[in-house]
């Protein structure tokens, strides 16, 4: 059982009760951190010709961004910045992320290096990754 | 977060927001607050919304913020992982008295949305002078 800094902190209790239910459900958190909860949050999916990944990046820009593909893994990486306020300014809420950034999920190997384009906008950023040919389903012509 | 009295002056958010029962469900955007003399300045990360699909507006007190995502998905996909589960989001907040709905401001740009609110003329910081 951890305990949290401020223990008559409400919102910082619910927020080691969800680290604490995160390490229960999750059982082996992979290395790099939890699944979830990073920025930029991904969306992955995949069709029979490809994988599909969103990664959800508002206010970036977009030469920026570093996006590698190495045997299978796909690492995200670049900074934030965020307009910093006026020394006079005060902040009422601070709820976005801001700094570097890098996020890395693993894929399966039948990718195809050669075939990935990437795209950026409204904040969203697309990565669509082709399948090698000899791993596309094929339909045998029978004899 | 500011548990502190100053909440009277800054856009809270609304726990319970007008309730309609016909409301889809929508992700809560991230978002920061900035004040400043002028007025203040509300940051909002809203990443996959398109201008057309953007919707900001004033309703009596409260400045709602509601926007659809504007994915289009290749067919026969298959999802994997999903850290974002809905394609929309809604915000809504309160605005103060002294806040002016009629000078507001908004822009979007890769999905951050800016929205700069000024403050009505009386309400501007001033400083009383103490005579004595």
């Amino acid at each position: 059982m951890d305990f949290s800094l401020f223990p008559r902190d409400l919102v910082a209790e619910l927020d080691r009760l969800q680290r604490h239910m995160q390490q229960a459900f999750e059982f082996s958190p992979s290395i790099r951190g939890f699944a979830r909860g990073g920025f930029p949050a991904l969306n992955v999916a995949s069709t029979p010709q490809s994988a599909e990944i969103y990664a959800f990046a508002p206010g970036l820009d977009p030469t920026a961004i570093y996006v590698q593909l190495e045997r299978g893994v796909l690492s995200i990486s670049g900074e934030r910045k965020l307009e910093l306020p006026a020394a006079e300014a005060s902040v009422h809420v601070k709820e976005r992320f801001g700094g570097r950034f890098h996020r890395v999920i693993t894929l399966s190997d039948d990718l195809d290096p050669d075939a990935v384009r990437a795209s950026y906008r409204e904040g969203l950023l697309h990565v669509s990754i082709q399948r090698q040919q000899a791993a596309q389903p094929r339909r045998i012509q029978i004899n | 977060m500011n548990k502190t009295a100053s909440v009277a002056r800054e856009p809270r958010p609304v726990a319970n927001a007008p309730a309609d029962s016909t409301e889809s469900p929508a992700l809560l955007p991230p978002v920061d607050v900035i004040e400043d003399a002028a007025g203040i300045t509300l940051f909002a990360d809203l990443p996959g919304v398109p201008k057309e699909k953007l919707d900001v507006h004033i309703d009596g007190e409260l400045l709602i913020i509601e926007g659809e995502m504007g994915l289009e998905m290749p067919k026969d996909m298959e999802a994997v992982h999903v850290e974002v589960g809905l394609p929309r989001y809604r915000r809504v907040f309160t605005l103060s008295k002294e806040l002016d709905p009629g000078r507001m401001s908004a822009e979007l740009k890769h999905g951050v949305l800016k929205v700069h609110i000024h403050k009505a003329e009386h309400a501007k910081p001033r400083r009383i002078e103490v005579s004595g």
